[in-house]
């Protein structure tokens, strides 16, 4: 059986949740094993799981589960685990993804790889994966057991890295059989809880989820010069996503920074203004599905990544750009 | 008063295209330099704030080979009080090895009187990105442990912390002794002073021998990505080309015809 954590997204499953579905089925066809998803309270669609192929879903339920905590979240995927013996537990590399996992291969002593892209099985029962190293820039090959992986006879645990494949819909659906249990959790396991949470003002959060994302770096020029770029969100209703130096220089403020260490964007559009496009960057912004370099330099990596590109100062072109659109809004 | 250990990473440097040592078994740095990871610079940052604040000592700790000592005087210059080098190949060291080197100096420090309230590290290393240590270190000492830390205040005998979840700003409480991991965002690395540079070169490094026989990383080999070649398609020069991005985008969808 392969383990799944499955995560909401508000009042949804998380997308990068469904990936992480259709990746544990991709490896448990051919091994003919099952594919269970363990979640905290219930699902937040049944019928998503059903759609991707689910056979099991455990589900934690405890009224101490209330507010987020890693170490309780990690307790209900051990337990659902429990005399299932799963091959592989594994959940999307998300923030909660990657911190829950820790947390279970922290409380089992197994090894952990984060941000795979890629999983197969070895002969007798080996598992190996690529994952992302150095910021995306460097894949590497690790043993998550067997011979040399150190997890003996434990399952193989790892989150896998945003889109290393799409969500698909398993070609039948199922109907998954819902356990629910009660956690037995200790009281260690409740101190890192969550105390309060603060809603942060919407254009802070529309970055990772926006259909159009307008990115700013360096060839801006000034904190005060991105005037255009805000006119060009506004026009296209997306949000501004800049690269670490804009932010370093304190040009924007952090929670708008693409890459690495920002945000992992995901938009329809990506249109980079004035970026150069550092491998940390493109960690953040690869996933655009269109991307659209805007930049002086035809030889910078940004516009040689992109699927288009315009050379030219970006303070001649985004102008026009607006314009172009202000035209056709009016005239439409 | 808080005593904190913070401890970091030696990482290549690696803003350019980066290479492989011929075996693939670890990155070519001769042509990049190291750094240290920038989660990493925070929770440095943050240790000389609490001890800027509350008294008290701070302590960077680090695994990691000879060099490391550059990394570990780097944080000495912007202000933290004492550095332990656990002198190793780190690239031998697993997420797992790591943390039981930490606990291991931790334990003895509370056993000689003087034991950590904060251990600070960052959320994942610019280099292996694992996201393991400073959990793993948690459970090794019986800790409680936050993540992603944005913003963070000592409060009497517990921390208040802040961080991005799903739904907004979450805010986490834990008594001391905690673990944090600390995400770049909330507070901003000062650059070293000249006085602050010249005081951590004459700063004494406590060593530390490695422990024995590390379970190792299950490492195979290191590869590129594949270079995709180039299929940019350019629109056009200039302010000119602007009709034709419009058109772009309309195609694309995200403009109504």
């Amino acid at each position: 059986m392969i383990l799944v954590l499955v995560e909401p997204a508000g009042s949804e499953t998380s997308p990068l949740s469904l990936e992480a579905l259709t990746f544990a089925r991709e490896l448990a066809d051919p091994l003919g094993v099952p594919v269970h998803a363990v979640c905290v309270g219930p699902p937040a669609s049944l019928a998503d799981l059903a759609a991707h192929g689910v056979a099991e879903v455990h589900q934690a339920d405890d009224p101490r589960l209330d507010r987020y905590a890693a170490a309780a979240w990690a307790a209900c995927v051990l337990q659902a685990a429990q005399g299932a013996s799963p091959a592989v537990v594994m959940a999307a590399a998300s923030p909660r993804g990657n911190e829950i996992m820790a947390h279970v291969a922290a409380r089992t002593g197994l090894r952990m790889a984060a941000n795979v892209v890629r999983a197969q099985a070895g002969p007798g029962g080996g598992l190996s994966v690529h994952r992302q190293v150095m910021g995306g820039a460097a894949l590497e090959e690790v043993r998550l057991d067997g011979d040399g992986g150190g997890n003996g006879s434990g399952p193989a645990l790892f989150t896998m890295a945003g889109h290393a494949v799409d969500a698909e819909p398993a070609p039948e659906s199922t109907g998954p059989q819902v356990r629910t249990f009660t956690p037995v959790l200790a009281e260690a396991d409740l101190v890192g809880q969550v105390v309060r949470t603060e809603p942060v003002a919407a254009t802070d959060s529309d970055l990772a989820t926006a259909r159009v994302v307008v990115g700013g770096g360096r060839g801006v020029g000034g904190a005060e010069q991105f005037g255009d770029l805000l006119e060009l969100v506004d026009l296209l209703g997306g949000a501004l996503g800049v690269s670490r130096v804009v932010t370093s220089l304190g040009w924007r403020p952090h929670h708008e920074q693409v890459g690495q260490t920002g945000s992992r964007i995901t938009p329809e559009v990506y249109i980079a203004c004035g970026i150069s496009g550092a491998i940390q960057h493109w960690a953040g912004c690869s996933s655009a599905k269109t991307i659209i370099a805007i930049n002086t330099d035809a030889d910078a990596p940004m516009v040689t990544k992109a699927h288009y590109a315009v050379i030219g100062d970006l303070h001649e072109i985004v102008p026009a750009i607006n314009a172009e659109l202000r035209a056709r809004l009016a005239g439409s | 008063m808080p005593n904190v250990l913070v401890c970091i990473k030696r990482v290549p440097g690696s803003a350019g295209q980066i290479e492989l040592t011929p075996d693939q078994q670890s990155v070519d740095t001769r042509h990049v330099g190291y750094t240290v990871s920038p989660h990493e610079e925070c929770a440095v940052e943050a240790a000389v704030q609490v001890v800027e604040t509350h008294g008290g000592a701070a302590t960077v700790l680090t695994l990691g080979p000879a060099d490391a000592i550059e990394q570990l005087r780097e944080a000495l210059a912007i202000g933290v009080g004492g550095a332990v080098h656990i002198e190793a190949d780190n690239e031998a060291f697993g997420p797992a090895d790591v943390a039981a080197a930490i606990a291991e100096v931790a334990r003895a420090r509370s056993e000689a009187g003087d034991g950590f309230d904060l251990l600070l590290f960052g959320t994942d290393a610019a280099d292996t990105g694992d996201f393991q240590v400073g959990i793993r270190v948690a459970y090794a000492l019986g800790l409680p442990v936050v993540t992603g830390v944005r913003t963070f205040q000592l409060d009497g005998d517990r921390v208040v912390a802040t961080g991005d979840g799903p739904e907004g700003t979450e805010i986490f409480e834990v008594p001391l002794p905690a673990v944090l991991t600390v995400k770049e965002g909330g507070i901003t690395p000062r650059y070293p002073s000249i006085p602050g540079r010249l005081k951590a070169k004459r700063a004494p490094v406590e060593l530390i021998e490695p422990p024995a026989a590390p379970s190792g990383t299950g490492r195979v080999r290191l590869s590129l990505p594949p270079e995709q070649p180039s299929a940019v398609e350019i629109l056009g020069t200039g302010p000119d080309a602007a009709k034709a991005v419009v058109d772009l985008l309309v195609r694309i969808g995200v403009v109504a015809q």
